[in-house]
């Protein structure tokens, strides 16, 4: 009887399963790199907004503090999006007949609030607070990154748990003095590691153990 | 598996594992399960009959923790099979993570309010009343949305507790079913033609100086409410005002005037009270005044380093409630002879008795009883100032009568026994008021019926035949929070504005006003009494913020008022409002031997007529019916019967043997499949399933009312039975006469008693007094101490905080508003109860029952159990995803979005403390749910553990705030859910690694031991054993 398989089979076979680890190996890291992808986490991705509303110009441009609009971000876990009133603090005289800050004007008008779209989006289960951030030492550009230069606003982290964890399992590396957490150009110093275990006995900040336990964040 | 539904009795049970006989597979021999209890000397304490009984059910259900689904897994699994759910579950959660996040929108205030921060709450002070009577409550809200009940610590009636109903108060304000809108003969209607129509109405009125009008309200004590009524009736002579409440306290008003020939309030100082008797009061549980009560109660009998003392309370009573749970003596006594104890008491305590012909009451009570009234009156007499008697609410008036002469003999009036004016603004008899109302509906005398509040067609006394009367008015106006059956009979129907979105002012139990100011603005447009009574005033259209604004402006002669005012709204109540202490003077008859009053008075019984006695009581749940809509009340386990969904006819053992009645467990999950019996009272029937409550008086049945309501929602349809079609004006708190046939039907009840059952190990100890003070180490385990043994897991060392909770058993009184507390705070869902027959309620804290002693008057212990964060926690290492995991601080944290569902954490919980999320039970639909969440905790999905949390985001929050201000959390900053609301103060939660904690010294405290400590989980809850304080000369 003549042999069902010819010769070359057995390396064919041979070459088959030892790809095919790197075959599963390579959809692996596809999958992996997919969802670190903007695609997913939508990081860089500039939002539509319904006024082309500019952090460039605003802080960039004019300078204007981060806490001018975002009042709360020192005392409540929520940094605060602006009510309609702060716009028109300014735009009742400057810019006041743009058509681009009609939606402005209408929500002013009619007491409808403007419907932002949120840029960052942390999953339901998450319990981010900003207060405790920027009370302890983390500037606002270090997650947000250079607002000042973003026409319109993207985020610039994936905002996944392995970035929040990059920092609470080492936050000297990203740590800063209070005085500088509005800052947007900060740099960080080339002895930034002892600089940071210093903030980290002055402000008083929890061990790795205690900022990386599951209800830190999870409730 | 079989259906749910059938009947297990129909089965013969098989392999019965326990020595009893074949019918041991139910609970219906009482006589066997009497000698199992004497047999088994080794087991102290017992939770249910259904453990006693030892069935093959019970021992399947006690196997299997979630005993429906484990049975799905008992074919054998095909390899095929297998293969198939496991590429089908690889595929489909692999689908599930490919999902982005959907875009999501932030509206931000066009202006906005000065006083808010986003995202941080804002407390403020309210009250709500009940049966008119205010508890002063500190809401949380959040953006405006009222998420949480609190209680205001500087509130007397409160003291920072509340109890279950202003809990699920809550839930009540966003239930979707509330009524939404106007209508006129069901039709919907704009509000012009509501106030063209009054405007009319009104001036018809005027020209007969309104004859024809009649206003219906409940119990009034809302002083501005009152001043409109008042004024009303200026402007209509000749209108009536009829005041109506299903459980009313007209027999302490009837008593009060028995007594002293006026109506008077009465109140109790407990801090000062060394020796109590109830004389059927739970007055730690309901009933004005009770949060206050058991605080203080429960101050006086906390044991500790410097203290070594406690009050002794003695209670005799029908159905166990909470306050007969938690006695030293308890006696079970039909209603209807406590009375007959009373009498005894008081000729014992030298009051002549009240009525000839009764002077030996004793022999009425057997002489078994003497040696209790004698220990009794021993301790009464030897306590002269600092005793106590209360007689229960639904007792005649000549018990109270009795109890105010008996406390003035002990020399206890003006300490334990303060008088003061009415709370009330017109303490009418309301039963006769109400009859009196039904008269002239009658003789067709009412033209205009204003129902403000309340639910008459369905809760009115039978014989009175509200309902039908109705038909004989002209018009009828029906205020209220639902869409009721008084409403279906009413010509308009005007949505109530809920409590949580009125201005309005209140009395609570000791007199003091609070102010009760709106959180929200009304969601459907609904108006409040003071605005419907408005509209027959002069001035139609004035809000109720005006009208309460101005009633106290009127009061306000002297200071400035607008500081008076920011004052009240602030505190929550207004200072120095309290009734002042006055005196009484007995009226002579009550001291003299002549016989009082005729048995025809209300509430007074037949003692001619013979055979069973019915005794009514508002549900320890939904109360006079009012709640039945409320899914957390409903889903509440009751207290001691551990029924949820349904109310039952509640008998004792003996008198469950006598007629034969039984129930018994099935096997799915713990349901009970009881004997439905039909009651027959005064020529009404009723059918109802039974019930056996340990401790009950025989020949005696209890129901609940508040039950079988037939317009009132989705959540209260098709529960329970009404027993309000038994009820009468003449008795409408219990009475003789009550004839029981039992029918071929079994209903089952899902009760909770047996879920979660922690199988007879050693859980609760307790000990009295005497005992205590021989060996204050009593609860400290000698079989199988905690080993110390190194363990297999590593051992960790906690720096900076611990968080830990000490539990004091002596001072828990069943109360249950801890468990709604938390299912407030929690999210947690309710399942309804087909559900909770499969053994499936979701609470993450439950309130475990335990019994000791034979079953017709057994002592009773309460254990709040919930997640005992164990250190070397047995649920974590089983995961396989590590979902559960312990935090850095001791919190055997839950991560809701790792967990697969495998339950493997909750089949290796030696607590029994872990719930799964079946289905889908968080309602993620319903918009105004939406609204009650709590924003700082996880809406569950279906498919995932849950548990307690020890309140983890208010653990964040109080450490947020102290690192902001760089200082360690204080002692007392972290309160949680079922601490804050606990009126006992039972619970304390803290950092167990300072020593200087109230939770480290109560932990220090020779009391102390962990529940299993012998299986080493190393709990940080742990419990302080229980301390009963019997007399000891009555052995």
């Amino acid at each position: 009887m003549s042999q069902i398989f010819h010769p070359s089979t057995n390396t064919i076979s041979r070459v088959t399963i030892f790809g095919s680890l790197f075959i599963i190996a390579g959809l692996v890291w596809v999958v992996a790199q997919v969802n670190r992808s903007p695609y997913v986490t939508q990081a860089n991705v500039a939002r539509e907004q319904p006024v082309q509303f500019s952090h460039k110009h605003h802080v960039g441009d004019e300078g204007i503090d981060c806490r001018y609009c975002h009042t709360s971000v020192e005392v409540s876990a929520f940094a605060g999006i602006p009510p309609t009133k702060t716009c028109m603090n300014c735009h009742a005289q400057i810019f006041a007949n743009s058509p681009y800050l009609e939606p402005v004007r209408e929500s002013w008008r009619t007491g409808k609030p403007i419907q932002w779209t949120r840029v960052h989006d942390l999953p339901d289960f998450v319990y981010f607070n900003h207060s405790i951030h920027v009370n302890k030492g983390i500037g606002c550009a270090t997650c947000h990154g250079r607002v000042d230069l973003m026409p319109l606003t993207w985020q610039v982290a994936s905002l996944q748990m392995e970035w929040c964890l990059d920092c609470h399992r080492q936050p000297e590396k990203f740590l800063r003095p209070r005085d500088q957490i509005f800052n947007m150009a900060w740099q960080s110093p080339p002895s930034q590691i002892e600089e940071g275990r210093k903030l980290i006995k002055e402000y008083g900040i929890q061990s790795a153990a205690q900022l990386t336990s599951c209800s830190t964040c999870h409730r | 598996m079989r259906e749910i539904g059938s009947d297990p009795l129909s089965e013969k049970p098989r392999g019965v594992a326990c020595s009893g006989p074949d019918s041991a597979g139910s609970v219906h021999d009482i006589d066997w399960l009497r000698r199992q209890l004497e047999k088994s000397q080794g087991r102290q304490f017992w939770r249910s009959l259904e453990e006693i009984a030892d069935t093959r059910y019970f021992q399947e259900f006690l196997k299997r923790e979630f005993p429906d689904q484990a049975s799905e897994w008992h074919d054998p699994v095909s390899r095929r099979n297998f293969l198939k759910l496991m590429g089908a579950s690889l595929s489909l959660a692999g689908l599930t993570s490919c999902t982005r996040q959907p875009k999501e929108t932030i509206l931000p205030y066009v202006r906005q309010p000065e006083e808010i921060i986003p995202g941080k709450p804002l407390f403020f002070a309210t009250a709500m009343p009940l049966s008119g009577v205010a508890t002063g409550l500190l809401v949380e809200s959040h953006e405006g949305r009222p998420t949480k009940i609190e209680g205001n610590p500087e509130h007397p009636a409160s003291l920072g507790a509340t109890d279950v109903f202003c809990q699920a108060s809550v839930l009540s304000l966003y239930d979707p079913d509330r009524s939404q809108t106007l209508t006129y003969l069901g039709d919907i209607c704009p509000w012009s033609a509501f106030w063209g129509a009054i405007s009319v109405i009104v001036e018809r009125q005027q020209a007969r100086q309104g004859a024809g009008l009649r206003i219906l309200t409940e119990t009034v004590t809302s002083p501005t409410l009152a001043s409109q009524i008042r004024g009303l009736l200026a402007r209509f002579p000749e209108a009536r005002w009829h005041q109506y409440e299903p459980a009313s306290r007209d027999n302490v008003r009837a008593g009060a005037r028995l007594a002293f020939g006026e109506a008077v309030n009465t109140t109790y100082h407990l801090d000062k009270a060394k020796v109590i008797v109830s004389l059927g009061s739970d007055f730690l549980a309901s009933g004005p005044g009770c949060l206050r009560y058991a605080h203080d109660f429960a101050d006086r009998r906390r044991l500790g380093a410097d203290k070594r003392e406690m009050n002794r309370l003695y209670v005799v009573e029908s159905a166990v409630s909470s306050t007969g749970s938690v006695a030293d003596h308890r006696m079970p006594l039909r209603a209807s002879e406590i009375a007959d104890f009373a009498r005894a008491l008081g000729s014992r305590l030298g009051i002549a008795p009240l009525r000839s012909g009764l002077q030996n009451a004793s022999p009425v009570l057997g002489p078994s009883y003497a040696a209790w009234i004698d220990g009794a009156v021993r301790d009464l007499r030897s306590h002269r100032g600092a005793s106590l008697v209360i007689a229960g609410d639904h007792q005649p008036p000549e018990v109270h009568a009795l109890a105010h002469a008996i406390n003035q003999v002990l020399e206890n009036v003006g300490s334990t026994v303060v008088y003061t004016e009415p709370m009330e603004f017109n303490p009418v008899d309301e039963t006769e008021s109400l009859r009196g109302l039904v008269r002239d509906m009658d003789a067709a005398l009412v033209d205009l019926l204003l129902i403000v509040g309340g639910n008459p067609v369905y809760n009115a006394p039978a014989d009175l035949a509200f309902a039908e009367k109705m038909g004989k008015v002209g018009l009828c106006i029906h205020l209220s929070l639902y869409d009721d059956e008084t409403s279906q009979l009413c010509h308009w129907h005007i949505p109530e504005a809920h409590y949580l979105e009125s201005w309005s002012d209140a009395r609570a139990f000791d007199g003091t006003v609070s102010i009760i100011q709106p959180l929200i603005a009304p969601l459907y447009r609904g108006k409040t009494a003071h605005e419907l009574l408005a509209a027959f005033s002069s001035q139609p259209e004035r809000s109720c913020y005006d009208l309460v604004r101005d009633y106290w402006k009127s009061q306000q002669k002297t200071g400035d008022f607008e500081e008076f005012w920011r004052r009240a709204l602030h505190d929550g109540f207004i200072a120095n409002s309290a009734l002042p202490q006055r005196s009484v003077s007995m009226k002579a008859p009550v001291v003299s031997s002549r016989p009082l009053e005729s048995s025809d008075g209300p509430g007074t019984m037949d003692r001619e007529s013979s055979g069973l006695e019915i005794v009514f009581q508002p549900d320890p749940a939904i109360y006079d019916g009012q709640f039945a809509n409320n899914g957390w009340l409903q889903e509440l386990p009751k207290p001691l019967t551990k029924l949820t969904w349904d109310n039952a006819a509640l008998v004792s053992p003996a008198t469950a043997e006598k007629l034969g009645l039984r129930y018994r467990e099935g096997g799915s999950g713990g349901e009970a499949y009881a004997d439905v019996v039909e009651l027959k009272y005064l020529g009404r029937t009723t059918t109802a399933p039974i019930w056996i409550l340990p401790g009950h008086a025989n020949d005696s049945v209890t129901v609940h009312l508040g039950y079988g309501r037939w317009r009132a929602g989705k959540v209260a349809a098709g529960t329970g039975f009404n027993a309000y079609a038994l009820r009468t004006s003449r008795h409408p708190w219990f009475s003789m006469g009550l004839e029981i046939r039992k029918t071929s039907e079994t209903f089952p009840l899902a009760t909770t008693q047996l879920h979660h059952h922690l199988e007879g190990r050693d859980l609760i100890r307790s000990a009295s007094l005497e005992e205590y003070h021989r060996d204050p180490e009593f609860a400290q385990p000698t079989e199988h101490p905690p080993s110390m043994a190194p363990s297999l897991y590593p051992e960790h060392k906690y720096e900076g905080y611990a968080w830990g909770m000490a539990i004091d058993q002596s001072s828990c009184i069943g109360c249950n508003a801890c468990v709604v507390a938390c299912v407030s705070e929690n999210n947690i869902p309710v399942v309804g109860k087909s559900e909770v027959l499969r053994g499936r309620e979701m609470h993450w804290l439950r309130i475990d029952t335990y019994h000791k002693g034979g079953l017709d008057n057994p002592e009773t212990f309460y254990q709040p159990m919930l997640c005992q964060h164990c250190e070397k926690a047995p649920c974590e290492v089983v995961c396989p995803v590590a979902a559960t995991v312990h935090s850095a601080e001791g919190l055997n944290d839950m991560v809701y979005n790792r967990c697969v569902g495998t339950k493997y954490c909750s089949n290796n919980c030696p607590y029994k403390v872990r719930r799964f999320n079946f289905f889908l039970y968080s309602d993620w639909e319903t918009s105004s749910l939406k609204m009650m969440r709590n924003p700082d905790v996880t809406v569950r999905s279906r498919g995932v553990m849950e548990k307690c949390s020890f309140c983890v985001q208010r653990i964040n929050h109080a450490k947020i705030e102290a690192e902001k201000e760089n200082r360690h959390v204080r002692d007392g900053e972290i309160v949680t859910a079922c601490q804050a609301t606990c009126p006992t103060r039972a619970i304390v939660f803290g950092n167990i690694n300072d020593p200087n904690s109230q939770v480290s010294k109560l932990k220090a405290d020779p009391r102390n031991y962990s529940v299993l400590g012998e299986l080493n989980t190393r709990p940080r809850t742990t419990y302080l054993a229980v301390v009963r304080n019997p007399n000891p000369e009555m052995g």
